[in-house]
């Protein structure tokens, strides 16, 4: 039984919608990276490998950016569910965006985005389908999922964050943590991890959304 | 009226096509639940609040509407060339560490970006009740100590801003926020409305936060002792003009601006001849 989770996008058009369905123990990506291979216009899905994926606004972005360039005729790749996965990337190099955020043989962690742009798809058409084409255990599509599946040193390669510029400014924050009036939380491991993901988080989004300027 | 006795003037504005409502948003946002809160216009663009992607993330949106009186190439040009300066410089300043809002999400053809929503207040307006305030039962020193702390926040930002290589272009104390470090108690707090809205109003009168630096639509990328010494001359001025009272305080904002990253004693000793001749470089020599 497929977990989906539809969203209406701040600012799309009310009869656009967004869903996304989380999966881990994929058996069958393979056959799924076939069928958009082969063209099958019954997988009009993104299929992207959630370990490339930080967290859910990191996906949801991609949607957004790929539905405004839709709307506005100036979609890169072929249609919105190649184009949301082309917009993860930061370079204009759609075979490589495919490369690294698509499904590949070895997909185990799978996040199934699927935008509809008229209204004639519903929510259960693409439970439905789902259920059937996809061979994994469904999980809820939160942060909270996507914490344990993200490979982040692979995410930090790909979008060439280093980790010392980061590393860098979270020393100057503690040196004003000790001033009197700053602040006098104490942040614990848990809460570090968490600021450095949104950080990492928050740096990608400004790289995608700045993909393809010149 | 007085005016319609006398022949009055052939009205100018009669033959100059109409000019679009300056509030126009762009296409995307016509049809936007609930619209967008419009919370100032400057010269070349419009700020609003509004969300991004869910109801529960707050951003701001800029627009640079386009002008009708400039050619429509050199219009789309022009817009485009800002709106990515300014995110470019952002990004880069958030990755570098520097406290500024993030880049959601951009439309250059369309002349808008979306933006990080900052909370809390500028420094200008929390420095105004500050000073005006009358404190009770609090003794002197510690406020002192407080302002100075905050001073020192400000250098410290602006130190970090120029190590990255970015110059603002327009530092004023309007442009510096002061943002409530969120604690485990907010979000708890943050559903009772009435006790958050107390959470800040304790923050304000302790001046705490992390300081945020806004407004990058005229920053440029930058490593120049002079335009690095001119954003200090700027806020500067600004400190003395809007809080003559602090005026004293800009020591402080300097003396830690001058320990944030190495090559600021260079600015602080370029800002002195700044100063002697004002923001405008000589050009005879």
């Amino acid at each position: 039984m497929a977990l989906i989770e539809t969203f209406h996008l701040s600012h799309l058009p009310s009869s656009y919608a967004v869903h996304a369905a989380l999966y881990r123990d994929v058996q069958n990506a393979s056959f799924l990276r076939q069928q958009l291979l082969s063209g099958n216009t019954e997988f009009e899905y993104a299929f992207l490998d959630a370990t490339s994926i930080i967290s859910t606004m990191h996906a949801l972005a991609a949607a957004f950016r790929a539905t405004n360039d839709f709307m506005n005729n100036r979609l890169r790749s072929r249609n919105v569910h190649s184009e949301t996965v082309f917009c993860l990337s930061p370079n204009n190099n759609i075979a490589d965006s495919f490369r690294r955020f698509g499904v590949n043989d070895t997909t185990t962690n799978l996040l199934v985005i699927k935008i509809c742009t008229g209204g004639e798809i519903t929510t259960d058409g693409v439970r439905t389908h789902l259920s059937r084409a996809v061979d994994g255990a469904a999980v809820p599509f939160i942060d909270e999922s996507l914490r344990s599946m993200t490979d982040l040193a692979k995410i930090k390669k790909i979008y060439k964050i280093g980790t010392s510029n980061n590393v860098g400014s979270a020393g100057k924050r503690n040196k004003s943590d000790i001033s009197p009036t700053g602040s006098q939380m104490v942040l614990n491991g848990n809460q570090a991890e968490l600021k450095e993901r949104k950080e990492l988080e928050v740096a990608i989004l400004g790289l995608m959304a700045l993909r393809g300027a010149t | 009226m007085a005016a319609a006795t006398d022949n009055p003037p052939a009205d100018i504005t009669e033959n100059l096509p109409d000019l679009p409502p300056s509030t126009l948003l762009p296409p995307l946002f016509n049809n936007t639940n609930p619209p967008p809160e419009l919370l100032t216009q400057g010269a070349e663009a419009l700020l609003y609040r509004t969300t991004y992607l869910v109801p529960s993330i707050p951003c701001a949106l800029k627009h640079r509407p386009s002008k009708p009186y400039r050619h429509p190439i050199l219009d789309a040009r022009l817009t485009k060339q800002r709106i990515l300066a300014e995110a470019r410089v952002l990004a880069k300043c958030r990755r570098e560490g520097v406290n500024v809002p993030a880049v959601y999400a951009l439309d250059w053809e369309k002349g808008w970006l979306l933006m990080e929503w900052i909370e809390g207040g500028t420094v200008r307006s929390i420095l105004d009740r500050w000073l005006h305030s009358t404190p009770v039962g609090v003794d002197a020193s510690k406020r002192e100590s407080e302002l100075k702390d905050l001073m020192s926040r400000v250098g410290q930002t602006v130190g970090e801003l120029h190590r990255a290589g970015v110059v603002h272009g327009d530092l004023t104390t309007s442009n510096l926020m002061l943002k409530p470090v969120s604690t485990a108690d907010d979000t708890l707090a943050s559903s009772h409305e009435e006790e958050g809205k107390q959470h800040q109003e304790q923050r304000e009168q302790h001046l705490q936060g992390e300081v945020v630096v806004i407004d990058f639509g005229l920053a440029m990328q930058s490593v120049q002792d002079e335009d690095r010494a001119v954003d200090l001359y700027v806020l500067e001025r600004a400190f003395g003009s809007t809080h003559p009272r602090a005026e004293n305080l800009f020591q402080e904002v300097l003396r830690a601006y001058g320990e944030s990253f190495k090559g600021a004693k260079v600015v602080l000793r370029r800002l002195e001849d700044v100063r002697m001749r004002g923001r405008k470089k000589s050009m005879i020599g």
